[in-house]
């Protein structure tokens, strides 16, 4: 009997816990999509699989020469760069780093690859 | 292939029919060997590129000015290089100077990655990632590249770089990052768009010199092919039998 009331008041106080956390922390994430629109594949698919659509492109570009495809690394920045930083990086808003900063997951590509959108890139130079 | 199958009417006659698939014919071949479509160079989109070309470049000596960088500045400007700004910074091709102690004649070439048939910097890579494209054009795949440098240590022509620093602002067709090597990619993002022309030969017909000369090896009618098989070039370093991709004439 005692350790029934022991473990209801247990539950009781991580269930109070658990509320109280979920109210003190915004779970809404606000991305800038940059010029945004029609995604090249349905963005529920996109956020579960760009990865592997960007690594399989990227061995077909590099090894055979096959450019121009919808699934490029290019294509995304051109599309969810900023409007106004014209970059997918830089703040925690910004399309790319906004999100696997949120997720925590690091992010390689730009390691390399430029985060800048194309056109306005350069131009300015 | 013609117009004549497609249409409904069913009673043509043998000379009705023949001057109509003749016709047809005619768009496809404009004259014996020559096709309307050029399927090797202008590469559909989606398409990979094709080892029935062999891209390479002829570079003559007597036409190189001994003063002139063109070619150098070119490449850097098309690929986001810094031309030298650090001393560990990347070169992807470079100037030599070269001087007959017997005669006193002095000339000049310009040096970068010779693109072998045979290269030694992909048979030396421990991943794979130095590797020689269907069409000849050597490249390092810097996803799997771990910078270990051999390949550096292997090329005869010490034609490829080591990035040491971090990059920013690369171009969207040139990625270039810290711990990966480099090389001249005979500008591979212009020849995959049909342009037919590399960064350094554009630079150099520009300042009235035509010192470089770049086309598809394997192509009979291409003006390097004829060029070629017309006048003595050479191979630097011949000996070692790699075949390489960027002869010389004039040395």
């Amino acid at each position: 009997m005692k350790i029934g009331i022991r473990l209801a008041a247990i539950l009781f106080s991580l269930l109070i816990g658990s509320a109280a956390y979920a109210a003190e922390k915004p779970q809404v994430l606000h991305l800038d999509v940059g010029k945004g629109g029609q995604c090249v594949e349905d963005p529920k698919l996109m956020r579960k699989t760009h990865m592997n659509l960007l690594k399989h492109q990227r061995d077909e570009t590099m090894r055979k020469g096959i450019r121009g495809q919808k699934h490029s690394l290019a294509e995304c920045v051109e599309c969810h760069a900023s409007t106004k930083t014209d970059s997918v990086l830089g703040t925690n808003e910004a399309f790319c780093q906004g999100c696997h900063t949120y997720a925590a997951v690091k992010l390689d590509c730009f390691e390399c690859h430029t985060s800048k959108r194309k056109v306005k890139a350069e131009v300015s130079k | 292939m013609n117009e004549a199958n497609l249409e409904p009417k069913t009673n043509l006659d043998r000379r009705d029919f023949l001057t109509k698939s003749s016709v047809g014919l005619a768009g496809l071949a404009i004259a014996p060997g020559m096709m309307l479509f050029d399927l090797a160079h202008g590469r559909a989109i989606g398409e990979p590129a094709s080892d029935k070309v062999r891209w390479g470049m002829l570079i003559d000596n007597n036409q190189c000015e001994s003063g002139c960088n063109d070619c150098v500045s070119a490449c850097n400007t098309e690929n986001g290089l810094s031309g030298g700004v650090l001393p560990t910074d990347s070169q992807w091709i470079r100037k030599v100077q070269l001087k007959d102690n017997l005669t006193g004649h002095s000339s000049s070439l310009p040096m970068m990655c010779q693109h072998c048939e045979e290269p030694p910097c992909v048979d030396v890579c421990p991943t794979q990632a130095s590797f020689k494209r269907a069409d000849g054009i050597v490249l390092v795949d810097k996803h799997i590249c771990i910078g270990c440098r051999y390949c550096i240590m292997a090329c005869p022509y010490q034609a490829r770089s080591f990035v040491h620093e971090v990059i920013t602002d690369q171009k969207t067709e040139v990625p270039r990052g810290k711990g990966t090597v480099e090389s001249c990619t005979l500008c591979v993002h212009r020849i995959d768009k049909g342009d037919n022309t590399t960064a350094c030969a554009e630079a150099c017909s520009k300042a009235g010199h035509n010192a470089i000369l770049f086309g598809d090896l394997n192509d009979p009618e291409s003006a390097i092919s004829k060029r070629i098989r017309s006048v003595a070039s050479t191979q630097i370093r011949a000996d070692l039998g790699l075949n390489t991709g960027v002869r010389y004439e004039g040395i």
